[in-house]
């Protein structure tokens, strides 16, 4: 028993101890880099007024400033707890609500471009004419950087009358359908000469192939681009919010952050689209599991 | 003595397969003909590049011939692959990783639009003649190679076909486990008296297997002699102590001798 307990003991360190670690050597880094940049400003507009101050002071001033350069990670924690337990659900203050306007448009964005990879890989994989005429495209389209796609998709979409969620998904989509096509293309592709001759003596037609072999093999390769694929859309999402004058969204959120200079608020809303990147890879991923047979590795 | 009887199992007359290559065309089969009759157990044995793949792929319609013609129960080679007239067991066991046991030996029987339940019922039964009854629920990565090995012969005998090609099926096993599947082998030929076209480099196992061993040589691939053995149908691995065993087996190594002295 107590030799168990130990060893228990012993695990638990060696799992979460790395961790631990790696989050208080960040904290610490964070809090002494807040000190430093916020100093400046705080000997300038407060401390100058008053002499003989001394370090305490310092610190205490710069990790409590309204507008700082850098906030302090317990302040944007208060910040971030105060906006979404602090205000109903559906209030533009609460983080909750702008996360959920920016998921909806990565969910959307998500499956048109899984969709549209899965079509262009398809299509590519029957026909190398096909692959040759639309591959270049394809990575063309990844070489123009999506802060200026995205006014133009807007203001196109806007002209037809098409607002809102749609043209945010739109551009989610098109960071989204990357990943998933070429990952889908090498899927398609990966099985070997003997998986299709087996097929060939069975006199397999093509449907046969593609749905029996090429699409179970290429499910390895699909989920891993998914994740990718899904934080690339959220990406999307947020630049698809910051063109429109949007109300809502992680992406307004960190506009309006900007053009106050609240940069409490613009570090709870990163913080804010970082979770919400964990919590949909993390979605990914908890379906590629169940969709798994208990086989693989 | 067998080989009279009505029209041939295969039937290979006069075929040739050439590859062109830059510097000079390589004769992968020069001129081969060869007939083998409803039961048979045909061993295909010799060095590598002698031509024995070939020959086999090329009755699989997995190749095609340069010229003369190859007839598989009196069709050509192509519709016979059309209507599933044969089982093939490749060098590795091919199984899909995703499916388990059972369902890779549904395989061939859901793509000849066998209903599931049926499919199934068919899958056990050939999963048990090859000694795996209990193993339908595991992943192909869960047995060892031999069981894979298994396995693909069972999913390759699924829909019953007269004639079952197998390429060097062994070839990666280890001798212990190979000789425990060679008398499997022989003790389901011997009971549902399939046609077997059997590949291999392995002297002991053509001659211990085989009621004919062809014995091809390399550069260009051609056959250079075709052994009758007339070793008892219940024989078991004891037998390759007796004389008549290792006499057949010389008449073997000789002819191996022969075809490749003669090339140089």
């Amino acid at each position: 028993m107590s030799t168990e307990s130990k060893d228990d003991g012993r695990g638990l360190w060696w799992r979460f101890g790395p961790v631990v670690t790696v989050v208080v050597v960040v904290l610490v880094l964070w809090y002494a880099t807040a000190v430093g940049l916020n100093s400046a400003q705080v000997i300038e507009r407060t401390l100058s007024a008053q002499p003989g101050w001394g370090a305490i002071d310092l610190i205490r001033l710069t990790l409590s400033m309204d507008r700082p350069v850098l906030p302090a990670p317990h302040q944007i924690a208060l910040d971030l707890f105060d906006s979404v337990f602090g205000w109903p659900l559906d209030s533009p203050r609460n983080l909750l609500y702008h996360a959920a306007v920016t998921s909806s448009a990565t969910l959307l964005g998500f499956v048109m471009g899984t969709l549209l990879g899965a079509l262009l890989a398809v299509v590519i994989v029957h026909s190398r004419t096909l692959e040759r005429s639309i591959f270049p495209w394809i990575i063309a389209s990844q070489t123009v950087p999506v802060l200026a796609i995205a006014p133009i998709v807007i203001v196109i979409l806007g002209s037809v009358g098409l607002t809102g969620l749609f043209p945010k998904a739109i551009i989610s989509m098109y960071l989204c359908f990357f990943p998933v096509a070429v990952a889908l293309v090498k899927g398609l592709r990966s099985p070997g000469v003997m998986e299709l001759e087996l097929l060939h003596t069975y006199a397999a037609n093509s449907r046969h192939t593609f749905w029996k072999l090429r699409v179970p093999a290429s499910l390895p390769f699909l989920f891993p681009s998914l994740r990718v694929g899904i934080a690339a859309g959220l990406v999307g999402a947020i630049v698809g919010e910051l063109p429109t004058g949007a109300q809502a969204g992680l992406g307004a959120r960190l506009l309006t952050g900007s053009y106050y200079g609240n940069t409490v608020q613009i570090w709870s809303a990163l913080v804010m689209s970082a979770l919400l990147g964990l919590v949909l890879t993390g979605a990914v991923a908890f379906t590629e599991r169940a969709l798994t047979p208990g086989g693989k590795r | 003595m067998s080989s009279s009887t009505a029209s041939p199992t295969v039937e290979v007359q006069g075929v040739s397969v050439v590859y062109p290559a830059k510097e000079h065309t390589v004769t992968a089969l020069d001129n081969v003909s060869l007939n083998i009759s409803e039961g048979e157990f045909i061993s295909l044995i010799g060095p590598s590049g002698c031509g024995k793949t070939t020959l086999l792929r090329v009755i699989a319609d997995l190749e095609q011939v340069s010229s003369g013609t190859v007839r598989v129960n009196g069709m050509s080679s192509r519709d016979a692959r059309m209507a599933r007239a044969y089982g093939y067991v490749f060098q590795a066991p091919a199984l899909f990783p995703w499916r388990t046991v059972l369902a890779n030996v549904c395989l061939p029987l859901e793509i000849h639009g066998i209903a599931k339940e049926q499919a199934q019922r068919t899958a056990l039964e050939h999963l048990e003649r090859v000694g795996l009854n209990g193993f339908e629920g595991k992943y192909p990565w869960q047995l060892s190679g031999g069981m894979q090995q298994r396995v693909s012969i069972a999913r390759a005998l699924g829909f019953e076909p007269k004639l079952l090609m197998m390429d060097e099926p062994f070839g990666a096993l280890d001798e212990i486990t190979r000789d425990r599947l060679n008398e499997q082998l022989l003790r389901l030929w011997e009971r549902e008296k399939r046609t077997v076209v059997f590949v291999t480099h392995s002297i002991p196992e053509a001659v211990f297997l085989s009621s004919r061993i062809v014995v091809m040589s390399p550069r260009p691939g051609r056959i250079v002699d075709v052994i009758e053995s007339g070793l008892p149908a219940d024989r078991t691995l004891d037998i390759r102590d007796t004389p008549e065993f290792t006499r057949i087996a010389h008449r073997v190594r000789v002819a191996l001798q022969d075809g490749h002295g003669g090339e140089h």
